[in-house]
Order: C-alpha cells, then sequence, then structure tokens
C-alpha cells in the first residue's frame, strides 16, 4: 500500500539507524578488551563512545521528517509514519525484520537515552563503585544503551522483545557486581521480576504476531487487524509485562530494592531510562497493536495508576533511607505517566511522554545527588543526615532543585506531565475519571509534602558528624554530569513543546480505534 | 526372494562413521600412539560430517515394497553431520584426560566412533527397526565409556563410575525392552514398520495401536531423561568422566530426540508427550534450583531442556522442526558448558592442588562442587565469557541469542498451534529456570569469602592464592570453534531454520 510510494531508499537516515546501534555496541566490545592496566583510558573510551552515540541520536531532529501524509488504501487513518526507517530480513522462518525507526514518540526518549549514558560513562571516569573494574561497568552500560534504544527504535515486535531481553543480565551483573551490601538479593529478584514480565511480552508478542501474521508495528498500529477477544487476551498480557517493567503497583516491590543496592550509575540508567521501556511499551505496543483491549482495560489501568501515586507518596512520607525514598517516589511518577496512558486521549498520552522525560531528567539527578551523598557520608540514612546546606551549600542547592523539580513546581519539567495527566483524566468525563482526577491531585500535593520533608531533614537543621566529616565541594565531572540535566529540565518546564512537538500526528494514528 | 539393490553413495556417511572406528582400532593395534590415535579419530569424524554434508539430499535406499529404510534427506544429512561434529568435539574436550592416562586411548576412540555410527543411522532411519537398532549402536558403548577410567594419582577412587555405567546400562536396556515392546505392538496394530507408511492404527485396532505408540514414546523418553523416566541421568553424569557426561547431554540426547520426533510426526502421541513435557520441564528446573555440584545441576538442567523439546514434539508433524531446531541450538550451548567445566577442572591440577594444601583425604577430581568454582571467570576472562555464553542461552537471554531464537521457535510454535496452555508453561518454567543459571553465572565471578581476616583487594589475594593454569591447546580449540558456532547462529538462526524446514 502506502509503503509501496515510500519503499526507503538506503542512504544516510538507514545508515544512521544501523549505526545508534552499532556504535555502543562496539564501544562495549572494545572497552571490554581493553588490559586491566589501562582502565582508566578504557572508561574513557567508553565515554567518547557514549557520547558519539548521544551525538548521534541528536541528528535525525535535523533530517526531512514528515514525508507527506501519504493514506493511500482503504484505512481510515493515516498510518504511522516514521520520519526515518530501515527494512531489512533477518529471520523470516521467525517473521522477523530489522525495522528501525523514529517518530515523535520515540524520539525524545531516544535522545534521552544517549544523554544519560555519555553522562553516566563520564561520571565512571571519576568515579567507579566498589566491585569490579571501572572498564566493564562501563561495557556494561554501553551495552545497556544498545537494549534500550533497541527498545525505542524497533517497529518489529520481535525485534521490539529481542532487545527489552537485552538490558536484564546486564542491569543484573550492574547491579550485583557494584552494587550495596544486599546486593545479590535484590539484583536477583530484579532479574527473576523483569524476565517474568518479558516472558509475558512473549507470549503477548507471538500472540499478535501468530494472529495478525505479521510482527510491523506500522502495520498493526491502529488498525484493527486481530479480534476482539485476542485484543482483550493480548493487552491483559502486555498490560502486565509492562506493568512489571515500569513499575505499576502492585508489581513495584521489586524496585525499592534494586534502586537502594545499585550503584549510583546504575540507579540513573535504571530510572531514567529503563522504566521508560515499559511505559513506552505500553504506549506504542499495548495502544498501539490492541486499541480494543487498551479501551477494555483503561479503567482498571487508572484505578491501578492512582493507588500507585497514593502509595507511593504515602510510603514514602515514612521512608528515612534517601535512595529508598526517591525509588518510592519514582512509583508515584509512574503512577502519573500510566495515568495518563490510561485516559487513553491525545492529551493524555501526551501528558504520559513529558511526564517520561522528565522523571527521566529529574530522577536521574536526584539518583545523581542521593548517590554522591551516601558516598561521601557513608550512609544514605535520613536520620544520620541533617544540615546539608552548612556544611555543602551546592550540593543543598542542587538537593533542593531537584526535589522541587520532582514535586512537580510549574516551571520546570515535572510539572507538565502531572498535571495535564489529571487534566486529561478530568476531560474523559463521568464519576470514574473525575473521582481518578481529584485522588490524583490529592497524590500531587501528599508528593509535595514528602519532598519537603526530605528537604528539612536532609537540608536543614544542625550538621551531623557524617555531614560535617564529608567533602563539600563538587568537582568538574561531576558539574559536568549534572550540568546538562539541571538545563534540560529547566528547558522542558518552559518548553514542554521540545518533547511533544510532534506528537499528535502519531498519537491521533495510535489512538485512531480507540476514540 | 530378490536382493535389494543398495545405493552405496547414500550409505556414504555410515561407511566413514564405521571406518572411523575400524581405522581408531587398527591405528591403535600397528601404531599405538596416542597422538595418531586421536589425530585419526577425528579426521574420521570431520570426513563424516563432511560425506553427509557432501551427499546431502540422495536417492533413498534398501528399499521394498512400501518404504525405504534409508533416507538421505537435508535434515537426516544435518543431524548425521552434527552428531558427527559432537563427536568430534567430545574427543577434542577429553584430550586432556587421555594425556595424562585416565582412559585408555584406543579403546575410548573406538568406542566414541562406534557411537558414532549409531548416531548416523539414527539421522537417516526410514523404518523403526532401524531406528532402534541406531539408537542402541548410539547407546551401548556409553555404557563401557560411563565407567572407562584409571585415576590420576592423588584422586580419590570410587565406585560412582561403575555405579553409574551400571545403572545407566539396566535402565538402558529396560527401555530398550518397553521400546520394542511398543513396536511390536504397533506393528501388530497397523502392519507397518517404514516411517513413510507409518500412521494412527485404523478401526479394530485403533485402541492397540494407541498403546503401542505410548510404550514406544515411553521407551525413547528414558533416553532424553524425560520425567519419570529421567532418575539414571543425574546420577551417570556426575559419575561419568565430564567429556563423557558432555556426549549423554548432547549426542545421546539428540539420538533420543530424533527417533521421538519420528514417531511423534507419524503417531498421536500428544496426550503423552504433553504429559511428560510438563513433568519434564517443572521437576528438572525445580530440582536444578537445589543443586550443589555443577555436573549435577548441568544434568537437571539438561533435564528441563528437553522438557521444552518434548513441548514442541506434543503438536506432532508441526512441531518438529521446532523442536529439531531447539535440539541443534541446547546442544551447541551444552557443549560448551561442559567444555568450560572440563577446562576448569582439570583433573590433574585438582589432585595436585589437593596435595599442595595437604588435603587429608584423596580428593574428588569430577565437575566437583559449585563452590569450587567460585572466582574462576576472574582468572580465566575467556572461559567466564563462554560460560556466560551458554548459561544466557540455555535461559533464553542475550547475550545467548541462539538460545533466546530457540525459546522464541517452540513458543511461536506452540502458539501458532493453538497449545497456549503449553506455552503458558514453557515460559513459567524459562522464570523458574533463570534462577539457578544466574546463581552459576554469578558464582564465577565472586571472590571465595576470606576466613575471618578483613581484605583490602580480595583481587590480589585472589590471584595469590589461585595461581593461573594453563587450558590445554585441544580444549580451547574445541571450545573456540563451538562458541563461534553458537555466536553465528545467535545472529544468522535462518541458516538453522533452512536446514531443518
Amino acid at each position: 500500500m502506502y509503503r509501496d510510494y515510500l519503499e526507503p531508499s538506503w542512504g544516510l537516515p538507514q545508515a544512521l539507524l544501523i549505526a545508534l546501534l552499532a556504535v555502543p555496541l562496539l564501544g562495549a566490545a572494545v572497552v571490554a578488551l581493553f588490559p586491566a592496566a589501562r582502565d582508566r583510558q578504557a572508561r574513557l573510551v567508553a565515554t567518547g563512545f557514549a557520547t558519539v552515540t548521544f551525538l548521534l541520536t541528536l541528528a535525525p531532529a535535523f533530517s526531512s521528517r514528515g514525508e507527506g501524509w501519504f493514506a493511500y488504501g482503504g484505512r481510515s487513518t493515516v498510518p504511522l509514519l516514521p520520519w526515518v526507517e530501515v527494512d531489512l530480513d533477518w529471520v523470516p522462518s521467525l517473521g522477523l525484520d530489522l525495522h528501525l525507526g523514529i517518530d515523535g514518540i520515540s524520539y525524545p526518549l531516544i535522545v534521552l537515552t544517549g544523554l544519560l549514558t555519555a553522562l553516566c560513562c563520564a561520571y565512571t571516569v571519576k568515579k567507579v563503585p566498589d566491585g569490579g573494574s571501572g572498564r566493564t561497568l562501563a561495557a556494561l552500560l554501553l551495552v545497556l544503551e544498545v537494549g534500550v534504544l533497541g527498545t525505542f527504535l524497533a517497529l518489529d515486535l520481535i525485534l521490539f522483545f529481542l532487545f527489552f531481553e537485552v538490558v536484564l543480565l546486564p542491569m543484573y551483573a550492574v547491579i550485583a557486581g557494584w552494587g550495596g551490601l544486599a546486593r545479590r538479593a535484590a539484583a536477583r529478584k530484579f532479574v527473576l521480576y523483569t524476565l517474568a514480565g518479558s516472558v509475558l511480552l512473549l507470549l503477548g508478542v507471538l500472540i499478535v504476531v501468530t494472529g495478525a501474521g505479521t510482527g510491523d508495528l506500522v502495520t498493526l498500529t491502529g488498525a484493527a487487524e486481530l479480534s476482539r477477544n485476542t485484543q482483550y487476551a493480548v493487552f491483559a498480557l502486555l498490560a502486565v509485562a509492562f506493568a512489571i517493567k515500569a513499575p505499576l503497583w502492585p508489581l513495584h516491590t521489586w524496585l525499592p530494592d534494586a534502586h537502594t543496592e545499585a550503584p549510583t550509575v546504575g540507579s540513573v540508567i535504571l530510572a531514567g531510562v529503563l522504566l521508560k521501556m515499559g511505559t513506552y511499551g505500553l504506549i506504542r505496543v499495548g495502544v498501539g497493536v490492541a486499541p480494543l483491549g487498551a479501551a477494555w482495560a483503561a479503567p482498571a489501568l487508572g484505578v491501578l495508576a492512582v493507588v500507585a501515586i497514593i502509595a507511593g507518596a504515602l510510603i514514602c512520607l515514612r521512608q528515612t533511607e534517601l535512595k529508598r525514598l526517591i525509588a518510592y517516589s519514582s512509583v508515584g511518577h509512574m503512577g502519573f505517566v500510566l495515568l495518563g496512558i490510561a485516559t487513553l486521549s491525545v492529551t493524555g498520552i501526551q501528558a504520559a511522554l513529558l511526564g517520561n522525560v522528565a522523571h527521566g531528567l529529574i530522577t536521574g539527578l536526584l539518583f545523581f545527588l542521593a548517590g554522591t551523598i551516601k558516598d561521601r557520608t557513608g550512609t544514605g540514612s535520613l536520620n544520620q543526615l541533617s544540615g546539608l546546606r552548612e556544611t555543602a551549600p551546592r550540593l543543598a542547592g542542587l538537593v533542593g532543585f531537584a526535589a522541587v523539580a520532582s514535586l512537580g513546581l510549574p516551571g520546570l519539567a515535572g510539572f507538565w506531565g502531572e498535571a495535564f495527566a489529571v487534566v486529561a483524566a478530568v476531560q474523559r468525563g463521568g464519576p470514574l475519571w473525575t473521582t481518578l482526577a481529584v485522588i490524583a491531585a490529592i497524590g500531587g500535593a501528599l508528593t509535595a509534602a514528602y519532598f519537603l520533608r526530605l528537604l528539612r531533614r536532609l537540608t536543614h537543621g544542625l550538621p551531623t558528624p557524617s555531614v560535617t566529616s564529608a567533602p563539600a565541594g563538587i568537582s568538574g565531572i561531576e558539574w559536568l554530569a549534572w550540568a546538562p540535566l539541571v538545563l534540560l529540565t529547566l528547558a522542558v518546564g518552559v518548553a514542554p513543546a521540545l518533547i511533544i512537538g510532534d506528537t499528535l500526528q502519531p498519537l491521533t494514528t495510535l489512538l485512531g480505534v480507540a476514540r | 526372494m530378490r536382493s535389494q539393490a543398495v545405493d552405496h553413495i547414500a550409505l556414504l556417511p555410515l561407511y566413514a562413521a564405521a571406518g572411523t572406528a575400524i581405522l581408531a582400532l587398527l591405528v591403535d593395534l600397528f601404531v599405538a600412539r596416542r597422538t595418531a590415535i586421536v589425530v585419526s579419530t577425528l579426521a574420521g569424524a570431520l570426513t563424516t560430517a563432511a560425506a553427509a554434508l557432501v551427499v546431502g539430499t540422495w536417492d533413498a535406499t534398501f528399499c521394498t515394497t512400501g518404504g525405504c529404510s534409508w533416507i538421505p534427506t537435508q535434515p537426516a544429512a544435518v543431524a548425521a553431520a552434527l552428531f558427527a561434529a559432537l563427536t568430534a568435539g567430545v574427543l577434542g574436550l577429553s584430550a586432556p584426560a587421555l594425556r595424562e592416562g585416565a582412559v585408555p586411548v584406543g579403546e575410548f576412540c573406538f568406542l566414541l566412533a562406534c557411537s558414532m555410527t549409531g548416531g548416523v543411522t539414527v539421522a537417516y532411519a526410514g523404518d523403526l527397526l532401524t531406528l532402534i537398532v541406531g539408537l542402541e549402536t548410539l547407546t551401548l558403548p556409553l555404557y563401557i565409556l560411563v565407567g572407562l577410567r584409571r585415576y590420576v594419582p592423588f584422586a580419590r577412587p570410587s565406585i560412582r563410575p561403575a555405579e553409574a555405567s551400571l545403572t545407566f546400562f539396566l535402565v538402558s536396556v529396560i527401555s530398550t525392552a518397553v521400546a520394542l515392546l511398543g513396536l511390536a505392538l504397533v506393528f501388530a496394530a497397523t502392519g507397518v514398520v517404514h516411517l513413510s507408511r507409518l500412521a494412527p492404527a485404523p478401526a479394530p485396532f485403533t485402541a492397540l495401536g494407541g498403546v503401542g505408540a505410548a510404550l514406544l514414546v515411553i521407551g525413547l523418553a528414558f533416553k532424553v531423561a524425560a520425567v519419570p523416566l529421567h532418575a539414571w541421568a543425574p546420577a551417570t553424569y556426575d559419575g561419568a568422566p565430564i567429556p563423557i557426561a558432555a556426549y549423554l547431554s548432547t549426542a545421546s540426547k539428540l539420538g533420543g530426540i530424533l527417533a521421538l520426533a519420528a514417531v511423534a510426526a507419524r503417531l498421536d502421541t500428544g496426550a503423552v508427550l504433553s504429559a511428560l513435557a510438563v513433568l519434564t520441564m517443572t521437576v528438572g528446573n525445580l530440582v536444578a534450583l537445589r543443586q550443589t555440584r555443577m555436573v549435577r545441576l548441568l544434568a537437571w538442567s539438561s533435564i528441563a531442556q528437553a522438557g521444552y523439546i518434548l513441548a514442541a514434539l506434543a503438536m506432532g508433524a508441526p512441531g518438529v522442526p521446532a523442536a529439531l531446531s531447539y535440539a541443534v541450538f541446547f546442544v551447541i550451548l551444552e557443549l560448551i558448558a561442559f567444555g568450560v567445566v572440563a577446562a576448569l577442572r582439570p583433573a590433574g591440577r585438582v589432585a595436585r592442588e589437593a596435595v599442595a594444601l595437604a588435603a587429608p583425604t584423596p580428593t574428588d577430581t569430577d565437575g566437583g562442587t559449585l563452590n569450587d568454582y567460585r572466582g574462576l571467570a576472574h582468572q580465566h576472562r575467556w572461559l567466564g565469557a563462554a560460560m556466560i555464553v551458554a548459561l544466557s542461552g540455555l535461559a533464553g537471554l542475550p547475550p545467548g541469542l541462539a538460545g533466546l531464537f530457540a525459546k522464541v521457535t517452540v513458543v511461536g510454535a506452540l502458539i501458532a498451534e493453538g497449545w497456549t496452555w503449553l506455552a503458558v508453561i514453557v515460559v513459567i518454567n524459562a522464570v523458574i529456570a533463570l534462577a539457578y543459571y544466574v546463581r552459576v553465572g554469578a558464582l564465577l565471578y565472586t571472590y571465595p569469602r576470606s576466613p575471618g581476616i578483613p581484605v583490602v583487594d580480595p583481587a590480589l589475594l585472589y590471584d595469590i592464592t589461585h595461581p593461573r593454569f594453563p587450558v590445554p591447546r585441544p580444549l580451547t580449540a574445541t571450545l573456540l570453534i563451538t562458541a563461534a558456532a553458537a555466536i553465528l547462529l545467535g545472529f544468522a538462526p535462518q541458516l538453522l531454520f533452512n536446514a531443518f524446514s
């Protein structure tokens, strides 16, 4: 059909897509082969590869996009039109194509992934957590980047599943190799939980591929190729799979342990991009492939999302461990994102995409800061930390900025996603959605409460001995790693169109049947 | 009675395999040098593989009215070549043991080549009798190989190999008897033995044919160690020398799977096979969780893996390509895992280390406990990496892409044929299995706890207390080739799917 007119020729954009995966993979191989004596050089090389990848992720923004509105054939909706795509045969017997593409929904997340990986690699140059060699950690970060970028790029269901699985063992290794005291149990819990999610994804994906006869997301999106009952079953499987990854209450219990035990860079990558695979998958695959199923399950999803918001906030109010608190705050933030998705409206999903990116930036920053505080003071317990602003005013200022951004102050990135998730729920109307909107708004207020409590205990008051003895300054590499996050939090807060500028058309396609 | 026309080109792989066995025997007799025997056997195995691939699809031979007994098809050629390659691989793994004199070389090579001949026969068999004769030829030399060993100095002699050998022998004989009874009943009900005409029995004999098919499947299920017919496997694997355990878990299992595939594709055995599959994977994985000895853990994991293959076979003919593809991915990964175990536990070094540490009792030179592997990946980075590829592949996760495609193939086939419930059980088992694969993988990278003394740099202490030891060259070569095959199939699984489609 329309693809006959738009058969992508093999050119620079296609090479770019392949390079986005090939560069970090090559980097990982090169870095892993460095001899032990050249550990620091290896980490620098890893940073180089990650930076090149980040620069490559910026390139598609300048490519010619929107090739036109070729809506040939009898389809009621405009087909999904990626800005750039490449489609190669890989394993015809399994119906697996190497079909990659970028559109407005995935692009912000791709840039975010490139950015956070580059920052984390740079961070490892200065500080390698105890447990293993720095070059192995850097190589694992690059492998993680391949998996995450692949998930966001994939336009083939089986390919999507494959990349979804790629991150599993490297993340396990990062937690188990470089984590805190209880790292083994936390890593095992993480890997078993997530594998349970991804086998459900496998079932869902294969049911779709068998039922529709194709795994091509461009063909499947918005088009009712599957029967109603198949869509219900598929959406149920996919929703649970992605809810584990996101994570959505009550499947979130792996998250606090994993975050608490993971090394700083592991937490940043986990919160910043790995969780996004769940929400992105729910939008792209769940809603896109099984719109009837999504419509059917939306109320349940909305209720769970709101429970997650409230539960996350209440748990955070009682939390005394710094990293654990931030981890539980992720549960609440992801609750807002899922509420946005559950409304199945363009506004709601735009809010979800904004919330995704904002959470990646802000929580990434928070984990960097929490990791630094924990490293310097030797404790993460709020009982032993107070008066940070007396001894380390700059660090305290950054924590204050990140906390205020995270609680959703207007003008910073966190505001838009949460506010518009509530707005979308109100717009959806009806007693259920209005109630959900009200409760979510109350949850937003609770979020403010626990972040202010965090600030009061951490930065105000008299310095404790552990805080006094900690070094106060912020090194150059730390500024380098944190400044982009601070600036982008401001930028997205002022101009959210940066993220959702080109999402209207793909989202209309995605929601074509559901509305 | 007229004599059958025999097409000798079709039989070329068989001639090469049997010739290898005779060659090994003659070289042992006339040259009597270890290297010469091993090299000639290796050359014979490689020739067999080449012959199978070159002959490829050919005219069937040993034909009577109704069918042929020797059918060279594309899948058969691939399977025969795989048998030969596995034999060559196991020979490579045994090289250190042969050098240390732990096994008499001539006998070892002769028996291994005999077993390969059986495997080739199974691959090409066109009737049930040839199939069972091939399977017996494959298994018979293994009874001896399991128990055939001498002990390096200061290794603890034990009766475990003898026990293992005897258990294996008794169970195998009984299983063959059951399979033959099943075969007889099938023949009585249908009047055919040729696979090309084999079909469920017609009206008055349906029940008889069903019982026969079930007995046949049960008899063959012993060979793949399907639960509840699995009890011999862990004891036998653990008692056998590691390369022979590798052979049992790869070539011998492949033979059982090919035989089961031949039967399952033509007779109605879905009920028996699906019950066996569910039991096999669930029990295999759950028991593997509790294992503390390396080879036993691999044995239980290989039982569980057989369950996934049985699940594919339960579908009948449509499941056969998926089952065979899975089996090929599985045997390659399994050979890597056993190869790494053999490389990390050279009998001579283990015994010498025990002497050096003044161990009070002679030491156990087999696979050892899981704790014996703690931190070994730090000494041998490449062996560690190979083990990670093997274990992640068996768990069905990247970087073991071959295993991921194997899992996708089986689950995809199950869903496509409407066996969704079985697919659900398969994926639940994949989660259980990951728990122990991850445990072993992580153990390889964990520094041992030093008793009571806080250590600043555990890596340094470990390097001092654990001197590096070289990995024998044949072992390295075997592992390199196998790992290359696993990685190639991971990126281009279509090569394999083409061979079995």
